[in-house]
């Protein structure tokens, strides 16, 4: 039974999420800096036996969207037709936020106020009076802290009050003068017709220049003439005429409401935010303060991740792997069960298994990064650079979130206004090294230079976020050609990350690695092992199964690159479903041709590989084709096929020939 | 006296005159705040973007597009 709608709505990064996720117990990604959420999320929240959903909006600040995101929050707020909606306001930020605010009084939506973040307000020594508030706007205003779900009983209590209250709304704000006029003069054109929106609100937006809103109108089949006389309109006052002046009149509205309900400190209360950014966001220091970041992280990681619980992890796969053997053997399981079990499962998907620690410690840091408020700052210290690579420095927001997972790295493009930049940006996502890439590299670094694993690692990264920036310029001068659009970005204040939003983080990473290894790579596996093991007539593993016989095949194409082998060759493509699986295939490859001798993967990399070759499959595996479901985001968020097929092929030849040069160099200069 | 916003040095400020951007990167700068009359203060311009503060709220703004926002100090 549907009891009724609750949308969330709010200026970005004012805790919508939180809220959401307190109410719904869902776990939606939550981070301290504007444009965490892209898309619509829906929930269920249970109250008296009875339940409502409840929608999760991108933060916008105002109706007039511009990014991709925008336009998801403020279509379902024109045509989602919630029941009641709770505005989110951050308390340390009242008029910008109020400025939304009177734009949903315009549009007589049914409000609760959730005055959110009071915690730091209070720090910051601005207090508020409610009852003014509340008075002010015609909407029932309730303190909250989100993420520590206090006041979110409350707030859902007014929500669903609400949700019964028949009262009709009053808009508290009036326009005067010119605008006045004008507004009134289209009331007179659009009466008497049937609207989907309330006529004053419509009006607004007409005079207002809202060219959206001429569409909408088209599309609802509204009387022709009134499209034309709208058209007629704009002939004798452009579309903007009136923009900024319909603009500074909400603000005048909401300072006024401030003036009247907020008690600032005379003087600036000088917050931690202000002494940590004198060194983070420093002319000098910035970038350096990036790199050092990075490095701790990638140090972190392998020191936390791999070195005390990766062994462990090792170890008790191939301790039960071992067991497994015996057991199998004992009950005299058919041979082919022995193999597929010890080479395909344990070899393989249990390879992967090994490396659950490792990436745990990696999403742990990457999470605790994007719930700093450093993300923000990273995207400012940036700017610079990348506006000579022909972009700005919210791409760089993109690229941070890539090296956890591409995909929600190019979802992230959405927020960005200019198209020229999205297209570009999701074109360099891939080298941006993703966590499920890390296995790889770390079996290399474990076998090769396990010395400097955070250091290689490190490297590696930074080498990606270079190939990355290259291509943005090369993209810039030949397929997207023009300027670098505007950089705007609020910088919200730290916050110290939560426990609960950083673990939250990291389990929805880790669950989707394990959950991956369990279907899409096992059957990858299945797959290759299948491959591997047949035609029967043949010795398994060899080169003569099928799989082998394929792999001969393209082996030639990666010799320029010092990696010839058939396995080698096949891993790689094994990898195009899911980058773990490069891995896995190795695994099951090689480990099983020693099985017996218990040489486990890394001594069998150690044996096909050299230095220098681990150093140009690292990087063929850093640059080429990112993994299916890159390619699939690609295409749903382009809506193309064109651009997910040529993400795959510029990034296998760009991976390709880089690890040739890197090979013929090396060789040259007398590296093995 | 009008400047522009890259002109002024840290701690400096003003209130909001004009925007000469193009018609988006106006409304949107106007819509996040900066609108006529509202009082900026500079937290740091020295290389890179802009740090502006309205109301203990800090935003960077790139430096092309800082030059375009035009204060009454
Ligand atoms: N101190 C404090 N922090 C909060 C509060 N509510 C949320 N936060 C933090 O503010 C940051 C932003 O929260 P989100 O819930 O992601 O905000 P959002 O509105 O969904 O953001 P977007 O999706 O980017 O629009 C996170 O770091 C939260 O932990 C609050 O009441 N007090
Ligand atoms: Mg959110």
């Amino acid at each position: 039974m549907k009891n009724g709608t609750i949308a969330l709505v709010g200026n970005p990064n004012s805790g919508k999420t939180s809220f959401f996720n307190a109410l719904t117990g869902s776990n939606q990604h939550v981070g301290n800096w504007p444009g965490v959420t892209v898309e619509k999320k829906e929930g269920k929240f249970i109250y008296q036996e009875k339940e409502y959903d409840v929608v999760d909006l991108p933060g916008i600040y105002s109706l007039g969207a511009f990014s991709e995101d925008e336009v998801v929050a403020r279509d379902y707020i024109l045509t989602g037709d919630p029941d009641v909606i709770i505005n989110i306001i951050d308390a340390g930020n009242i008029e910008r936020n109020l400025y939304l605010t009177t734009q949903l009084l315009e549009m007589k939506k049914k409000l609760v106020i959730a005055l959110n973040m009071v915690d730091e307000a209070e720090k910051r020594k601005i207090k508020f009076d409610l009852e003014e508030l509340s008075k002010h706007l015609g909407a029932p205003v309730i303190p909250t802290v989100a993420h520590k779900g206090i006041g979110v009983g409350e707030i859902m209590e007014a929500a669903i009050n609400a949700i019964g209250d028949k009262t009709s709304i009053e808009n508290p704000l009036i326009y005067s003068g010119v605008v006045k006029h004008h507004i009134e003069h289209m009331e007179e054109i659009l009466k008497n017709n049937n609207l989907p929106y309330p006529i004053e609100w419509t009006a607004i937006k007409i005079v207002e220049g809202d060219l959206n809103i001429l569409k909408k109108l088209e599309e609802v089949n509204v009387d022709k003439k009134i499209i034309k006389d709208i058209k007629e309109y704009y002939k004798y006052h452009t579309s903007d005429s009136f923009e900024l002046e319909i603009v500074d009149s909400r603000y005048a509205f909401a300072h006024k409401v401030a003036e009247h309900s907020v008690i600032r400190p005379l003087e600036e209360v000088i917050t931690l935010t202000d002494k940590i950014d004198r060194i983070l966001t420093n002319k000098y220091l910035g970038i350096p303060a990036f790199a050092i970041i990075m490095l701790v992280v990638f140090q972190l990681t392998f020191a936390i991740g791999e070195k005390l619980l990766g062994s462990f992890a090792a170890s008790s796969i191939e301790g039960l792997g071992r067991l497994l053997e015996i057991f199998l053997i004992k009950i005299k399981a058919p041979g082919w069960l022995v193999s597929f079990i010890i080479d395909g499962v344990i070899n393989g998907v249990g390879a992967i298994i090994e490396f659950v620690p490792l990436i745990t410690v990696l999403y742990l840091l990457l999470g605790f990064l994007e719930d700093s408020g450093y993300m923000a700052r990273a995207a400012y210290v940036w700017d610079d650079l990348m506006r000579r690579f022909g972009l700005q420095g919210k791409a760089f927001i993109s690229m941070i979130i890539g090296f956890g997972c591409n995909v929600p790295g190019i979802m992230s493009t959405r927020t960005m206004d200019s198209k020229k930049d999205r297209m570009i940006t999701m074109l360099i996502t891939p080298f941006m090294s993703c966590g499920a890439k890390l296995p790889i590299y770390s079996v290399f670094i474990a076998a090769f230079f396990s010395k400097h694993g955070g250091l290689v690692l490190f490297s590696l990264y930074a080498f990606g976020i270079l190939v990355a920036l290259i291509m943005a310029k090369l993209l810039n001068k030949t397929l997207f050609k023009g300027d670098s659009s505007y950089f705007i970005m609020e910088l919200p204040p730290y916050r110290i990350p939560t426990a609960t939003n950083v673990i939250r983080n990291m389990w929805d990473n880790v669950s989707g690695f394990i959950k991956k290894a369990g279907t899409i790579i096992f059957l990858v596996i299945i797959i290759m092992w299948m491959l591997a093991v047949l035609p029967a007539s043949v010795e398994p593993y060899s080169q003569y199964s099928i799989l082998g016989t394929i792999g001969t095949f393209l082996a030639p194409i990666f010799r320029p690159a010092g990696f010839g082998t058939w396995q080698e060759s096949v891993a790689l493509f094994a990898g195009i479903p899911a980058k773990e699986a490069v891995v896995g295939t190795l695994g099951m490859l090689y480990a099983g041709q020693y099985v017996e001798e218990g040489v486990i993967l890394v001594n069998a990399i150690r044996q096909h590989f050299t230095p220098l070759t681990a150093l140009s499959y690292m990087i063929m595996v850093l640059l080429y084709t990112p993994c299916a479901a890159t390619l699939g985001i690609v295409a749903k968020e382009t809506r193309s096929t064109k651009w997910p097929l040529v993400m795959a092929i510029y990034t296998f030849a760009i991976g390709w020939f880089v690890a040739v040069i890197v090979y013929q160099i090396g060789s040259l200069l007398g590296f093995s | 006296m009008t400047k522009n916003l890259t002109s002024l040095g840290k701690g400096e400020g003003g209130r909001v005159n004009s925007i000469e951007a193009g018609r988006y990167a106006t409304k949107r700068l106007y819509e996040m705040g900066l609108n006529t009359g509202a009082l900026i203060k500079i937290i740091k311009n020295d290389s890179g973007p802009v740090i502006i503060s309205l109301n203990g709220n800090k935003v960077a703004l790139g430096r092309g597009l800082a030059q375009k926002v035009i204060l009454e100090v």
